[in-house]
């Protein structure tokens, strides 16, 4: 495979402006097809979740699923779309084998939602607007796979075997305008638009939103300008950069690329490239040819979709609120300062915050407990906090029994590792395991009494109103009574013996 | 709408892969102008008052419930493809990817 010469990232920035366009596809998650009753599931046995009209036998008639609709509708509100009055179907004929039909029912002149825009909030806090041209609905395509020569390639191969379980899941497609001014925040603009939009579709519970399995895939187009000039440059268009850390890259290497191929005289080519993780490169896919003569026209076995300002309403009524939105309201309602409150989302624990305030802690134990304590363990254990398994409940009990100086921050972080491990309650592992501060008086001022007397000087300082030096008597009492004793009364208990007011 | 020349019918042939044959273009390109023409003549008569329509049937919003109905087995979808292989349709290696 030849390698294609890069300038690096910096000089390109230097010598060019960078043009993105995206278009995401989002898989919905309905019961069934976009145009059948078969059901739309993952990951079943092949060319089982098919039915006559999937296949595109000769006579079938399609029937638009109306949930589908109606997801349709909510992603185009969400991104602050206009609803068309009315729009239609129409054919988009290609041979390929991913479509028994040999064409695909999608939208062309007459999308379901237009005119849209999406606020993207990158890292340092600026807010970029995308523009939205259009969400479209569409059906989704088999799946290939390449067999024969080298495996996996489709170059060399000698056969495909198709699966048409997919073909028909309802799909939304999202087209920007071309988004222009980003700049060196380019790629760090494009992973960013791509989850919002991820999260969006998640938080409208219209798709399970899963790029792994591709629920949401990201075709990304990049062109190069000279700085100042108007005039876009030449496209090429990178598909199913399936994750968030290849869209990112995949858009830094494509202006990497597209700026040497300027530099050395040639112009651009307009085409399709493929991504590969592996090698973080892109290589050439196909030329934009004829081939791309889609001949659309109107779908004749589907009718017209009306939405009636009525129904539009009805379903803008359910939306939840905007995760960005929400995000604002948390931060205030809980008083995190900007930097907490971003290591609270980029450690994936806020609706985890969010339940164990709910369930009676305050923000600043439950960020207490999450980041100081659970992350952490979450991170060693290699899974997300979320799915760690410590219940709201748990953190407010450990709590409850911290503030009521039954047990201390180090044996209640203990405690939480016996409930990891199954070992119970909280106050049962504190029962079983003899956890408790020790509380009566007798042993502490026994052990008081052994600290006074083996450092005089320090008792002397403490008399004298020095009183920072307490620290060192606490501490021999503390060891004593092997971490069980509560500082706070120990440290009460010394200046009443030494006669000090605190 | 332009007439309809040879070059059009042949692009047209290729997208759609049907090979034809330089006879058959000739006569195709002739009696496909002669169909393009009697489809104009429907635009004369409608007038401005006349909205243009992609559908002969007044009918909007028909739905399905999405509510699972009938599938086939592996085995019945496959009943009518040339070839298979793991329970999947099996096809000639193509290219050129759509």
């Amino acid at each position: 495979m030849s390698t294609d010469a890069t300038l690096s990232f910096e000089e390109a920035m230097e010598k060019y402006d960078p043009v993105l366009g995206f278009e995401v596809h989002v898989e919905l998650n309905t019961q069934t097809k976009m145009f059948s009753s078969a059901p739309n599931v993952f990951g079943d046995e092949p060319n089982t979740n098919v039915n006559e009209v999937d296949l595109g036998m000769p006579g079938v008639l399609p029937v638009l699923n109306k949930t589908a609709v109606e997801s349709s509708i909510k992603i185009g509100l969400a991104l602050n779309c206009k609803i068309a009055e009315s729009c239609r179907f129409a054919r988009k004929n290609y041979f390929y084998p991913d479509t028994p039909k040999n064409f695909q029912t999608s939208q062309y002149d007459e999308p379901i939602a237009y005119d849209g825009y999406l606020d993207i909030e990158l890292s340092d806090g600026t807010v970029f607007r995308v523009e939205i041209e259009r969400a479209h609905m569409e059906e989704d395509a088999g799946k290939l796979t390449h067999l024969g020569g080298s495996a996996g390639r489709i170059q060399g191969a000698d056969y495909s075997l198709v699966d048409y379980n997919r073909a028909g899941v309802p799909l939304v497609e999202i087209v920007t305008k071309p988004i222009e001014g980003a700049g060196s925040r380019a790629p760090e603009l494009a992973k960013a638009y791509v989850a919002a939009v991820r999260e969006i579709v998640k938080n409208l519970g219209v798709s399970d939103a899963k790029m792994e399995r591709g629920n949401v895939r990201c075709d990304a187009n990049v062109s190069l300008r000279p700085h100042g000039r108007e005039r876009f440059g030449i496209r090429s268009e990178t598909k199913n950069v399936n994750s968030l850390r290849a869209v990112e890259h995949a858009v830094r290497y494509e202006i990497q690329r597209h700026a040497a191929v300027l530099d050395s005289g040639e112009p651009v080519i307009q085409e399709t490239r493929h991504w590969h993780e592996d090698t973080r490169t892109t290589t050439s896919g196909r030329a934009k040819s004829d081939a791309d003569d889609y001949r659309y026209f109107p779908e004749p076995d589907l009718v017209p979709v009306v939405a009636s300002r009525e129904w539009v309403e009805e379903l803008r009524a359910t939306l939840p609120e905007p995760p960005a939105a929400r995000r604002k309201r948390l931060q205030a309602d809980w008083g995190y300062s900007d930097l907490e409150f971003r290591d609270v989302v980029n450690a994936g624990v806020m609706d985890e915050i969010e339940e164990t305030i709910a369930a009676g802690a305050t923000a600043s134990v439950a960020r207490k407990w999450w980041m100081g304590e659970i992350v952490g363990r979450a991170k060693n254990a290699d899974v997300d906090p979320g799915q760690l398994g410590v219940e709201p409940a748990t953190i407010v009990e450990l709590n409850k029994m911290v503030e009521d100086g039954k047990i201390n921050n180090k044996m209640a972080s203990e405690v939480l590792d016996g409930v990891l491990a199954g070992e119970g309650t909280p106050a049962e592992i504190v029962e079983k395991r003899g956890l408790a501060v020790v509380s009566d008086d007798g042993p502490l001022l026994e052990a008081i009494d052994a600290a006074l007397a083996a450092q005089p000087d320090v008792a002397d300082k403490i008399r004298a109103g020095k009183l920072q030096a307490i620290g060192a008597i606490v501490g021999g009492v503390m060891k004593a009574t092997r971490g069980q004793a509560d500082a706070g009364r120990v440290k009460e208990l010394i200046l009443e013996k030494l006669g000090v007011n605190a | 709408m332009a007439a309809i020349n040879r070059d059009d019918v042949a692009h047209l042939a290729r997208l759609a892969h049907i090979e034809m044959s330089a006879e058959e273009l000739d006569r195709m390109a002739g009696e496909l102008a002669v169909i393009v023409d009697a489809v104009k003549s429907v635009s004369e008569a409608a007038g401005d008052d006349v909205p243009a329509t992609s559908h002969p049937i007044p009918l909007s919003n028909v739905f399905r419930e999405d509510v699972v109905g009938h599938t086939f087995t592996a085995e019945q979808a496959l009943s009518g493809a040339p070839d298979s292989d793991e329970n999947r349709f099996k096809v000639p290696a193509i290219l050129d990817e759509a």
